[in-house]
């Protein structure tokens, strides 16, 4: 997979909301401001935070690297290694199994040839099953970007796929 | 002076200052009573908490309110009241809950005390033998990590690790940037700098003395001799960074390692610097105080030490 | 029909707005509140309102507020928990998306009572979206002069933020939430001491449920003696349920407690039966944590008793035959439903989910995800089940935070009530493979043990 090499600064409207945001804040919690930057981070680089990435958040901030490499291995939704274009993230947990997850998981494994943690050799889709989604009642269910996608049957999971392919634009929650 | 808080923990009584932890309380009586720790580091603030193997049993609140606790309690973290009734060894729910502990610390340590440099002051080791079972009910492959240089004269074992923070505290109360950490999440977590980067100041070397098990380990003392081998002597020396009050290891004439000084709880008294532990590594370097005290039931003082042993000591 | 307080807008075309939100009678309680009450007044309602937190503990709300600090000069916070991620439980993400200013008009009451002059709403991040649709909301109140400085002219200043998470279950646990908000892992802290005391950045912080800040408008404007008279005994006002699993009829149900639990499975206002005309096998009653119950003990309890919607009827038995109201996440089973495999998978989020702190549960939970991985897929030995009782009563109550019983729970649950169907996949390890055991094993009704567990 090709990996775009760019200066790691964002732009001046990001910068913008990276002020907004500190403002909520008081005085010296600046800290306080990793998880929505992170968040603004990934969506701007390729949806995976390397080093360099983390890095300059911890500039942003002016914290100590690591403490940013703790927190972004911490949390799920950070991706610590390049992913495809869309990151399919079916619902694995009991309610959504109840309901056919495991079925449609199977069916997307099938489809693109990939397991858990893999990406499509074109750089297209990453599958990365993930706990509970909070949409149990709607199962079963899959989150690409910020948007979900409810009620899945594997052939309503065959239309999505082809929607993607043909939109081929990277997903993003922010 | 503020009135002093009456405990009793296994029957015994004693008086504490208020805000004394239940752990430092049995620390004050001394004896079997005293829970086992290994997190908990008195010397290094907001350690504590995490490991389990201090929980105790309060049966009696305080003199205010008597009622017991619903919940067993990490004794290091929870404050004495007036009053207040504590089971340690004397509570069968405690003894049980605590091997509990011991067998959750070993299903995923690899059990390699032949080869490891931290036997014989192993307090996992220690703690197995007091509290364990004989044997484990875990069937299951062990989690590994790769073994990893954090530094050229630290190497980290992350397979030993119990988590238990004390070397992260140590990098954020002693020295000026952290460059390592706990990354990763749930039994997947590791001591890691994330990126290649070593632990590169003054005080980094105390990770090694703070560390319970052999997961942080002295590189220029790998493989060099088993603990009880050795020999320690108090020293010090004038140091411009730290006290300068250490522990010689000793084989014969040579000095094979240096230490922080440590107490009956295998805390160190006061750290050291790099220079001391590192550099310094000669008797000529030192003023010797004299054969270091050593518990009588530790492995180390079991190979030697008929009373009196004087140190070999370089003239020079 | 009962009483609609938290969805008593539902179906009002734009109700998102502010505009719509206003002409059905919202921010009516933050008028009311702020201009004619005192924040011990509205305390004091809370209090008689005898509501309970509605994350899942169920600690009275009024309480918990009298418990924070104020000492003089230092800052006090409100923060909402939007960490929604109970398995089973989506109630808050609907309350968000569908009525934001529902919420918004909740924390600035709370707010007010508490003396906060900054509140966070921390939503879990894979939320974006519902952060998007509060976000609007809130600009929304600041430019009508809901938020801000001098709200409504009465002195009274309140900015509000949304908080995104990472991806972490723990953080729904109000100190790990805490530390999140800090910008940092989600470790639950040691406690005392408690967030009352120290909370955010070493402040006095309150931490409420969606849900149960979005209540308080109601009884401010209606007075919390009429909010105590829906419900039964301690268990006052309504809930949203959450049904999901095999019925009909999944989704969001406000009822008012006290409902059957009967009533609640089979009425066609509510999830209209199991689907498929299937029969009720198991359910779990308030999100995967909470103790699994099978289908008679769910309808009835012990005593022969009609088992109701309410804090104390769910409780009913202790854990030997009851279970809990947790947040409301209520999972259906149906006949073709395996215990085995179900208790797996849960086990397998709480592993998943551990943040690593204390030994326990950082060890425990995987080393119960593996042997009930091994029983459901066919390797199982017999002392496979008396071990994960074993496992995780030593897990149980020797954790910093609630996640290691809330991994416990479902654990010993399962085998409490379904042990044949867990002997059937040790004995019968290929048939397992091929079928699921089903209802065909148990008399019907369901075996009620008799005995306290041991």
């Amino acid at each position: 997979m090709e990996i775009e090499t760019r200066e790691i600064r964002f732009s001046e409207e990001r910068l913008a909301e990276v002020r907004q945001i500190l403002q909520r804040y008081p005085e010296g919690r600046q800290k306080s401001a990793l998880l929505p930057l992170l968040h603004i981070a990934q969506a701007e680089f390729d949806n995976w935070l390397s080093p360099d990435v983390m890095d300059y958040v911890a500039g942003l901030l002016d914290i100590e690297p690591i403490e940013v490499y703790e927190v972004a291995s911490f949390y799920t939704m950070f991706n610590l290694r390049p992913v495809g274009k869309y990151v399919l993230e079916i619902c694995r947990t009991g309610p959504c199994c109840l309901v056919g997850a495991e079925k449609v998981q199977a069916h997307i494994e099938e489809k693109l040839g990939i397991k858990p943690g893999e990406t499509t050799p074109d750089g297209m889709f990453t599958l990365k099953p993930v706990e509970c989604l909070a949409a149990c009642g709607f199962g079963p269910v899959m989150q690409v970007g910020a948007t979900y996608y409810e009620k899945l049957t594997p052939e309503r999971t065959d239309e999505l796929l082809e929607r993607f392919r043909n939109e081929n634009k990277r997903a993003t929650y922010c | 002076m503020s009135e002093k808080f009456k405990i009793t923990i296994d029957g015994v009584s004693a008086e504490v200052e208020p805000g004394t932890t239940i752990l430092n309380a049995a620390r004050q009586i001394g004896g079997d009573l005293v829970p086992p720790a290994m997190c908990y580091y008195s010397k290094l603030e907001g350690s504590g908490g995490k490991c389990r193997t201090c929980l105790v049993k309060v049966s009696k609140g305080s003199e205010k309110d008597p009622r017991p606790m619903p919940k067993l309690v990490a004794s290091c973290r929870t404050t004495v009241m007036d009053g207040m009734e504590v089971q340690n060894i004397t509570s069968p729910e405690v003894l049980e809950a605590r091997k509990g502990v011991v067998e959750f610390l070993l299903i995923n340590h690899p059990l390699d005390c032949p080869v490891c440099d931290q036997a014989g002051e192993c307090k996992l080791q220690d703690l197995s033998y007091e509290h364990g079972a004989e044997a484990t009910r875990y069937e299951f492959n062990r989690r590994t990590f790769e073994r990893i240089d954090i530094g050229d004269k630290i190497q980290l074992h992350m397979n030993r690790c119990i988590l238990c923070y004390r070397c992260v505290y140590v990098a954020n109360q002693l020295t000026d940037n952290r460059v390592h950490g706990i990354v990763g999440r749930g039994d997947m977590s590791e001591i890691s700098t994330y990126v290649e980067k070593a632990i590169d100041n003054d005080f980094s070397g105390n990770v090694i003395d703070v560390c319970p098990v052999g997961a942080l380990t002295d590189k220029t003392f790998r493989f060099k001799n088993r603990v009880w081998f050795t020999r320690p002597v108090s020293a010090h020396r004038d140091c411009d960074k730290c006290c300068g009050k250490v522990t010689l290891w000793y084989k014969g004439e040579d000095v094979l390692r240096v230490t922080a000084r440590k107490d009956e709880y295998g805390e160190v008294e006061e750290f050291i610097c790099n220079t001391c532990r590192y550099d310094k590594k000669k008797t000529s370097d030192w003023v010797i105080d004299g054969p270091a005290q050593i518990q009588r039931q530790s492995v180390i003082s079991a190979n030697h030490y008929d009373g009196k042993v004087v140190p070999v000591i370089d003239k020079r | 029909m009962g009483v609609k307080i938290l969805t008593q807008h539902s179906g009002v075309p734009g109700i998102d707005t502010f505009e719509v939100y206003r002409k059905q009678g919202g921010y009516a309680a933050v008028e009311k509140a702020l201009k004619s009450m005192s924040p011990e007044e509205v305390l004091e309602e809370v209090k008689k309102s005898g509501l309970r937190g509605r994350g899942g503990a169920g600690f009275p709300t009024g309480l918990k507020w009298s418990f924070l600090a104020k000492p003089e000069g230092v800052p006090r916070y409100l923060v909402c928990n939007a960490d929604e991620s109970e398995p089973g439980t989506f109630k808050d993400r609907e309350l968000m998306s569908r009525n934001p200013h529902s919420l918004i008009e909740g924390m600035i009451v709370s707010s007010y009572a508490l003396g906060a002059n900054t509140s966070y709403i921390y939503v879990r991040g894979e939320l974006f979206y519902v952060i998007r649709i509060l976000e609007k909301a809130i600009a929304e109140a600041y430019e009508k002069g809901l938020l801000g400085k001098n709200i409504l002219g009465t002195g009274y200043d309140l900015d509000l933020y949304v908080q995104p998470g990472g991806g972490a279950y723990i953080c729904g646990e109000e100190t790990a939430l805490i530390e999140s908000l800090e910008g940092k892992r989600g470790n639950p802290r040691i406690k005392p001491p408690f967030p009352a005391v120290s909370g955010v950045w070493g402040c006095p912080t309150v931490v409420n449920n969606v849900e149960t800040i979005a209540a308080t408008s109601w009884i401010i404007l209606n007075g919390g003696d009429e909010y105590a008279k829906i419900g039964i005994g301690r268990s006052t006002g309504t809930k949203l349920i959450s049904a999901c699993g095999n019925i009909n009829q999944p989704g969001i149900y406000e009822i008012e407690l006290g409902l059957p639990v009967e009533e609640f499975i089979y009425s066609d206002e509510y999830c209209g039966g199991i689907a498929g005309g299937k029969r009720l096998k198991a359910v779990v009653a308030g999100g995967s944590s909470v103790p699994v119950l099978p289908a008679n003990l769910i309808l009835k309890t012990i005593a022969g008793e009609p088992r109701l919607m309410t804090y104390e009827s769910l409780a009913d038995g202790g854990f030997a035959t009851g279970t809990m109201m947790g947040s409301g996440g209520f999972i259906a089973m149906d006949e073709d439903a395996c215990i085995v495999r179900n208790t797996w998978n849960f086990t397998r989020f709480y592993h998943h989910e551990s943040c690593g702190q204390c030994s326990p549960c950082r060890e425990g939970t995987g080393w119960m995800e593996k042997v009930l991985h091994r029983i459901e897929y066919g390797h199982g030995k017999m002392s496979d089940i008396d071990l994960l009782v074993d496992v995780a009563a030593k897990i149980e109550g020797n954790t910093i935070c609630p996640l290691g019983d809330a991994a416990a729970w479902p654990v010993g649950s399962a085998i409490r009530h379904f042990r044949e169907e867990f002997e059937w996949h040790v004995k019968e390890p290929r048939l397992s493979q091929q079928q699921n055991y089903g209802l065909a094993a148990y008399a019907d009704p369901l075996p009620v043990p008799v005995t306290e567990e041991s």
